[in-house]
């Protein structure tokens, strides 16, 4: 039986498109409006919001909470003041990354970690030599992201505590007579902020939003949408970027944070003191230069892609829905250097872009290459180059 | 003359077609220096704040024609180049009923199907047809016309290209290309469809800026060209620039500022400086000399000739030409701010409809009757209104809640029998919202304020002449290598370094920048000569 989110009897009702999917064995909305470019564009210009009730939430509680989190997760969460979130990933002890998830500071010893993937048994299986409860609370709340350039000011009528709210801060206020938490989170790549709401008040609390977003033209967005918006932001989908390497049957599915274009958040890799899982094999990798991937941005010359489609008597009919597959990459002689994991026309940067692995040696920003395309039933090549990531970085992002 | 304004080029007019055409030679290296008569660059893409927290768009208020190259090759995105999605196309009807088209091509078939089955599968074939027709045209669009009155052997060359083009093309296309390129846009359609809000809709959007109706031959054409234009190479659709088309233009002038050129506001050019028929620079009203070897007017062909060259200096056969090249402007724009969401009864508190046009054209005879008036230099008692509630797209248009709305109206034409514009302004606006009162009711209720812009006014803050939006009527006799005289369609003047980019050059009107485009071509190759 297909569950739905608590938010679901206020979807149901906006879903004009009757267009749902199924995520984590919840109704999930592709789209609301007949069109995912319309939500696009409203998460560009005004808001938007998405409903991320599904994603798997953890508690991990108790005096070794740090140092349990700092053994688990790759990136050092010790440097997280409480009040502070955190983009995370985990890796097994190859290095390659299990997932990646947002990691909340709430309290010196309690962390609130969203993720994709059920992890509740990986999670207690390692807690067991650390005084720590790992608390599944995936059902206890719903979420929401508010985003885009007006989420701000439809939040700040609500509760005015988020106004000086930093990004990735996070704080504990209320909407009406509800105790939320927000964080300023998400995955546009735009001012925006996710909302963890008690389930039984979340009716409520979104009822509240809409009403406060209406004359700022908010509107929700369903998961066609949001892959657009965090390409354009660069930022991995787990399923697209990479798997689990827990579930890959083949090390050509399995990346480590550097070949993922994650290494930053390796800062203090060095520091003796912290033997998180991964962390020898990263070290192997970095000593021995044995990434196989690097990871780029790519984009089309837009004249080229026209001419490839005008030559073989075609329009050039540009789709920004992310294509489903893999989309080969050569370089200029020709040879297969990588492939993009995520390819889309991008309204915004009004070119077609990609998210991609090449090897190494191919990973230089301005780098010709050819990127295939299916034309007339034919594998054809057109011009593009390698970029740099993200393709869109407002100021008001981080402002 | 001070080193200071020793400049390469000088661009009379930061309209969208002047500065495209100074980033353009900027970017190519040239100094550039462009010159403005109004305090603000745009010409008729402006975006202006009347009210606090309103921005109107005074003039232009869409964005479709403008050619995609530009803003690959000017990198516009790094400026602020950020269209907007329409979403749908909304037409009421006098019977309270509607159409409605979206953005889902299976949805938009049921609501045809709705108004009439035949015109289900009659609107694929007419959409498909006229595709192939744009697919065909589209190169002829998208160069500088070959010059067929030349006798220089680079001229032939571009001739063979375009006999060999229109050759090589299937039989039914080119003759399609005829039927819409002769014809009214009411035959056209006549022969695919029988829904008469369909084909009122269609035929609507065939007569924008023209003094045309549905029924005489040449909307066709008009039809056509304005299919040309696309929104993320989606062929005939439009978008809303972030911030109003004047939103459009400070993108622009950022470009060409960070490419190296001035632009100096302010700044009316009163004539050109010629030397040995060549020309050396340009006088400002207030006296003020630039000197350039290059001077590119983005004005109008009455202006860039008789105004601003002196046609002593001009053949006079080609005076005589630009003389009778017509203009006769028939829009007018009224803008309201509103205080609220004007409500469609039929469709209750739905807004869906209201993320794109709104078209005020129920029936092709509703069309024609309208512009009658304009035949017998009236104004239509019940106007053709394209409407576009913008901050229904960006909310940085107007203040929470409130909106502004953009209604384009046709017919008004520049010369009033017996009377004139000044008398009949507020009557005329008076119509226009009495219009879109009749089918949004609480339409009145809502407006704040209103801005009337009509043909004179137009004429007098931009400069085209008669208020003609495309800076010369669309006759096939204006078009191609005709536009806007034989032997002149390549950019180059009579006159030695005196160039022309405006919308009075081929293609021709809409915010495009394919004139200011080919002229910094034109210029670039004459001065590596």
């Amino acid at each position: 039986m297909m569950r739905t989110t608590p938010f679901h009897p206020r979807l149901e009702q906006l879903n004009h498109a009757h267009a749902w999917g199924n995520w984590s064995g919840y109704l999930s909305a592709l789209k609301y409006d007949l069109s995912s470019k319309h939500e696009y564009f409203s998460v560009r210009n005004a808001a938007g919001f998405f409903d991320t009730s599904p994603l798997h939430k953890y508690w991990l509680r108790g005096p070794d909470a740090e140092r349990f989190c700092s053994h688990v997760f790759a990136r050092d969460v010790r440097a997280l003041r409480p009040g502070r979130a955190q983009y995370q990933v985990w890796c097994d002890d190859a290095g390659f990354v299990l997932e990646d998830g947002v990691i909340f500071r709430t309290a010196a010893d309690e962390f609130f970690l969203t993720a994709a993937e059920p992890n509740y048994g990986y999670l207690t299986s390692l807690a067991r030599r650390y005084e720590l409860d790992v608390v599944d609370a995936t059902e206890d709340f719903a979420s929401l992201a508010v985003q885009g350039p007006r989420s701000r000011d439809i939040l700040r009528a609500l509760t005015p505590d988020i106004d000086e709210l930093r990004y990735f801060g996070l704080t504990h206020t209320k909407i009406g007579d509800t105790e939320v938490m927000v964080s300023r989170t998400g995955f546009s790549g735009d001012l925006g902020y996710e909302l963890v709401i008690p389930a039984d008040a979340a009716l409520e609390v979104l009822d509240a939003i809409i009403a406060a977003g209406e004359p700022h033209l908010l509107r929700p967005y369903g998961e066609e949408a949001l892959n657009m918006v965090r390409i354009e932001a660069g930022l991995p989908l787990l399923g697209k970027e990479f798997t689990s390497s827990r579930y890959a049957y083949t090390d050509a599915h399995r990346f480590t944070p550097d070949e993922l274009g994650l290494g930053w958040l390796l800062k203090g890799i060095d520091d003796e003191s912290r033997p998180f899982i991964g962390r020898e094999a990263i070290l192997r990798e970095r000593a021995t230069g044995s990434s196989r991937w690097r990871t780029v941005g790519v984009a089309i010359e837009w004249r080229d892609y026209y001419d490839l489609f005008a030559s073989n008597g075609l329009l050039a009919v540009p789709d920004e829905i992310p294509v489903g597959w893999e989309t080969m990459l050569y370089s200029a002689k020709g040879k297969r250097i990588g492939y993009a994991t995520s390819f889309m026309y991008s309204p915004y940067a009004q070119r077609h872009i990609g998210i991609a692995r090449v090897r190494p040696k191919f990973a230089e920003i301005g780098t010709e290459i050819q990127v295939e395309q299916t034309v007339n039933h034919e594998y054809l090549n057109v011009r593009g180059h390698v970029t740099g990531l993200p393709f869109f970085n407002p100021e008001r992002k981080v402002a | 003359m001070a080193d200071s304004h020793a400049y390469d080029v000088i661009v009379i007019g930061a309209g969208h077609n002047g500065l495209t055409n100074a980033a353009y030679l900027a970017k190519a290296g040239q100094r550039v220096l462009v010159l403005e008569q109004n305090s603000l660059v745009g010409g008729a893409a402006i975006t202006e704040e009347l009210r606090p927290g309103f921005q109107f768009t005074t003039f232009s208020y869409a964005l479709s024609l403008l050619r995609p190259e530009i803003i690959a090759e000017l990198d516009l995105v790094r400026y602020g180049f950020n269209p907007l999605y329409m979403r749908s196309h909304f037409a009421p009807m006098d019977n309270g009923d509607y159409l409605l088209l979206g953005p889902d091509d299976a949805v938009n078939r049921q609501e045809i199907a709705r108004h009439s089955k035949a015109d289900v599968d009659g609107m694929e074939r007419f959409q498909h047809d006229t595709s192939r027709v744009r697919q065909f045209l589209r190169p002829l669009f998208d160069s500088i016309p070959p010059n067929v009155f030349s006798k220089d052997p680079q001229d032939a060359d571009q001739v063979a290209w375009l006999l060999n083009h229109l050759g090589g093309a299937d039989t039914k296309v080119i003759h399609d290309s005829v039927r819409l390129l002769t014809g009214s846009i009411k035959d056209f359609v006549d022969d695919y469809l029988e829904s008469e809000i369909i084909k009122a809709t269609i035929c609507s959007a065939a007569c924008v800026g023209i003094k045309l109706g549905p029924m005489s031959p040449g909307t066709g054409m008009n039809w056509l060209y304005l299919a040309m234009g696309e929104h993320d190479g989606h062929s005939g659709s439009w978008s809303f620039h972030k911030g109003g088309n004047g939103g459009f233009t400070q993108v622009l002038a950022r470009a060409a500022t960070a490419y190296g050129a001035e632009i100096r506001l302010n700044s009316a050019v009163s004539h050109l400086l010629t030397k040995h028929g060549e020309a050396r620079g340009v006088v400002l009203r207030d006296g003020t000399e630039f000197r350039a070897p290059v001077v590119v007017s983005s004005l109008d062909p009455r202006r860039t000739f008789l105004q601003i060259a002196d046609p002593r200096e001009l053949p006079s056969d080609f005076v005589e030409t630009i003389e009778r090249f017509r203009f006769q402007g028939v829009s007018s724009k009224v803008n309201f701010a509103l205080d609220g969401i004007p409500r469609y009864p039929a469709l209750g508190d739905r807004t869906d409809h209201l993320l794109g046009f709104l078209n005020f054209a129920p029936t092709v005879e509703y069309m024609e009757r309208a512009y009658d008036a304009a035949k017998y230099g009236w104004y239509s008692e019940h106007p053709y209104i394209d409407a576009c509630i913008q901050s229904f797209m960006d909310p940085d248009m107007a203040p929470p809640g409130k909106h502004v709305m953009s209604c384009y109206v046709m017919y008004t034409p520049h010369e009033l029998k017996s009377s004139t514009w000044a008398e009949q302004r507020e009557n005329m606006a008076d119509r226009v919202q009495a219009t879109v009162n009749r089918f949004f009711p609480n339409f009145d209720d809502l407006v704040l304020q209103r801005e009337v812009v009509t043909p004179d006014i137009i004429e007098e803050r931009t400069g085209l002449s008669e208020g003609n939006i495309y800076a010369g009527e669309f006759f096939p006799h204006q078009m191609y290598f005709f536009r806007p005289a034989p032997g002149y369609s390549d950019y180059r003047t009579p006159i030695e370094g005196y160039y022309q980019c405006g919308s009075g050059t081929h293609p021709g009107g809409c915010v495009i920048g394919a004139p200011g485009r080919f002229a910094s071509q034109q210029i670039i190759k004459d001065t590596r000569r």
